[in-house]
């Protein structure tokens, strides 16, 4: 364990850092933020002051305390929707791989078309027809982000199940539940390790996307990306309220690349690669 | 890995014609065969665009008349708006009517749709355009630098700022080139809203901020997809041995790495146009700029949704033609399909 600890890169650490400070605000937002994320205590973006560490938005709101609760919203909603994208798309695909014929043909069509639409407009046609809660947006987003991971994970596995190991555990008579959770899911592991990252940053700016275009989290929650929206206005006075949310949606993402970047490299050297990938 | 087999009796003839057609012809088989796949992508995404929307929960004409809903006034509504008619009806009218360039009208200002979006797409297709032709040669030429001085410091420098780059929100980009060149060295204009009586001169110097964010966002992207691509193929065998015999550099490169790298760069350029048609929408919206994303995400706000299809439709489309060039192209490049055996 020690070993390990010290192979990881100061790259690495730097993401891992930079995730933590964001699951932490995260987690203890009613102890730290310093306001009420909605309570109105002043003039519309008033300047920065020992009192308000970043200034007040563009209703006078604590930008602090907003940026902390945000943290809350966006983390949570972007975790959710991976989590769920995640569990449909790896599963969905390990059974497409091992079951072969027409359940594969007929899940890999399926993804193929859903992926044929680019997600952030398929995103805008779903969200033109259905209620904005919630409970939708984590939806639309885990099954437009699960295409993703049904591409890797099948690639993943169709290489997995061509085997001896595979094909000896099929002759053993085990059944397909077996077969994808005690022999392809846990050797193909740390490439979706790898790509589940990738899919949490993306999912973190498809949120702040969609609540900039005022199709995401609703107002008045707090939420990174309707917190520059918000404050978009004040940019051409040279307030930079709206650059702040902006700036942690950057610190987090590229926190979740720079641990992303290791472990890709991390995969590519257990196999024997060169390395040059 | 056994091979599919072709001993069954009854469409042998068919079948053993296909087949020699195909061996006949590789590179035209299969370009034919994409054409064929993107016509039914292309089909099938209008009738996941049309039925998805249909098929979802939520009415229009209820969510539109408000606590007036009465069960008449939805009723009249849903009458003029041809949503009494069956789903397979109106999905019909709604492709016939586009076939011949009709996209309907909308719900909420009542204008034909087509002369709209046909304006707004080429304003979209300039802004995307520009950022194209600056951002492909750009990123192809810093990847091949990242790649000749892999693991020294441009390289890692490369790496770094990409990294950073492909993590940034477009609208964050966006908003620091506004804060740093409209308004504190007020040289760019802002918002970009064109109109048709300007000259080209001054449409560019119009869109020059949105065409700047596009390519900072789609170079990253880019840049490090083209050094993947082209560090994968180096570490290739035959790389290997052209290297051992001795060959100069210049002839590896020529010879032996850029026919082969053709291919992926082109994949590479195809799909990141692709993501430069979604990142349109943000920078649109941002730039208040008349293109096709801002009239979407417009439509999307007040439930216009013959206005969302149609704009839902055409970015489908462009997206599905670009991804069936990108493959038409690589098979065209693939020196195996040139020269069959």
């Amino acid at each position: 364990m020690k070993q390990t600890l010290k192979t990881v890169p100061l790259s690495a650490w730097i993401g891992i850092l930079g995730i933590s400070l964001c699951v932490f605000a995260a987690l203890f937002a009613p102890w730290i933020s310093p306001y009420d994320p909605n309570q109105i205590l002043g003039d519309p973006w008033a300047e920065r002051s020992p009192e308000y560490l970043l200034g007040l938005d563009n209703l006078g709101r604590d930008l602090l305390s907003r940026l902390i609760w945000g943290t809350r919203m966006t983390l949570f909603v972007a975790t959710v929707a991976t989590v769920i994208a995640f569990s449909m798309g790896v599963i969905l695909s390990l059974v497409a791989a091992v079951m072969r014929g027409v359940v594969d043909i007929g899940l890999s069509r399926l993804n193929d078309l859903l992926m044929s639409i680019p997600t952030l407009i398929f995103a805008l046609i779903v969200l033109s027809a259905l209620p904005q809660t919630l409970g939708v947006l984590i939806m639309v987003m885990a099954v437009l982000d699960a295409t993703r991971v049904f591409r890797l994970g099948r690639a993943l596995a169709m290489d997995l199940v061509a085997m001896e190991f595979v094909e000896a555990v099929r002759l053993r008579g085990e059944g397909t539940l077996w077969i994808v959770f005690k022999e392809v899911l846990p050797n193909a592991m740390t490439p979706l390790l790898a790509e589940f990252g990738l899919r949490l940053a993306f999912a973190v700016l498809f949120i702040s996307t969609l609540s900039f275009l005022g199709l995401g989290i609703q107002p008045p929650t707090p939420d990174w990306g309707g917190m520059v929206k918000d404050n978009k206005d004040g940019i051409i006075f040279g307030v930079s309220a709206a650059l702040v949310p902006g700036m942690a949606i950057a610190v987090l993402t590229v926190s979740i690349n720079l641990v992303v970047d290791w472990l890709l490299k991390r995969t590519s050297s257990l196999k024997g690669g060169r390395g040059d990938g | 890995m056994t091979a599919p087999r072709s001993d069954t009796p009854v469409p042998r003839t068919l079948a053993r014609k296909l087949h020699e057609i195909r061996s006949d012809y590789p590179m035209g088989s299969r370009i034919l065969g994409r054409l064929l796949l993107g016509l039914v992508l292309l089909w099938a995404s209008s009738v996941l665009i049309f039925c998805g929307i249909e098929a979802l929960p939520g009415d229009f004409a209820t969510t539109y008349l408000g606590q007036a809903a009465t069960p008449q006034a939805v009723a009249n509504i849903r009458a003029e708006l041809g949503l009494d008619q069956p789903m397979l009806t109106r999905y019909l009218a709604w492709a016939g009517g586009i076939l011949h360039g009709d996209f309907g009208t909308s719900w909420a200002s009542g204008q034909v749709i087509a002369d709209q979006l046909w304006h707004r797409l080429g304003n979209s297709m300039l802004l995307a355009g520009c950022a194209a032709v600056i951002a492909v040669p750009l990123a192809v030429s810093l990847g091949l630098l990242a790649v000749l001085y892999r693991d020294r410091w441009p390289d890692k420098l490369i790496n770094l700022v990409s990294l950073a780059a492909v993590s940034l929100p477009e609208f964050f980009v966006a908003y620091l080139l506004i804060l740093w060149l409209v308004v504190q060295h007020p040289v760019a204009a802002f918002p970009a809203t064109v109109y048709d009586s300007m000259s080209i001169w001054e449409k560019l110097h119009t869109i020059a901020l949105p065409v700047a964010t596009l390519v900072l966002v789609v170079i990253a992207h880019m840049m490090r997809m083209t050094r993947a691509a082209i560090l994968s193929l180096l570490s290739s065998a035959y790389m290997e041995t052209a290297t051992l015999k001795g060959l100069g550099a210049l002839r590896i490169i020529v010879r032996h790495a850029l026919p082969n790298a053709l291919a992926p760069i082109i994949n590479v350029v195809a799909l990141n146009l692709a993501y430069l048609i979604v990142g349109v929408v943000v920078v649109e919206v941002v730039f208040v700029y008349p293109g096709m994303g801002q009239y979407m995400v417009d439509a999307v706000t007040v439930r216009d949704l013959p206005v969302v299809q149609g704009c839902g439709l055409v970015f489908a489309g462009i997206y599905i033609l670009l991804n069936m060039a990108a493959d038409i192209l690589s098979i065209f490049v693939n020196p195996r399909l040139r020269h069959p055996r």
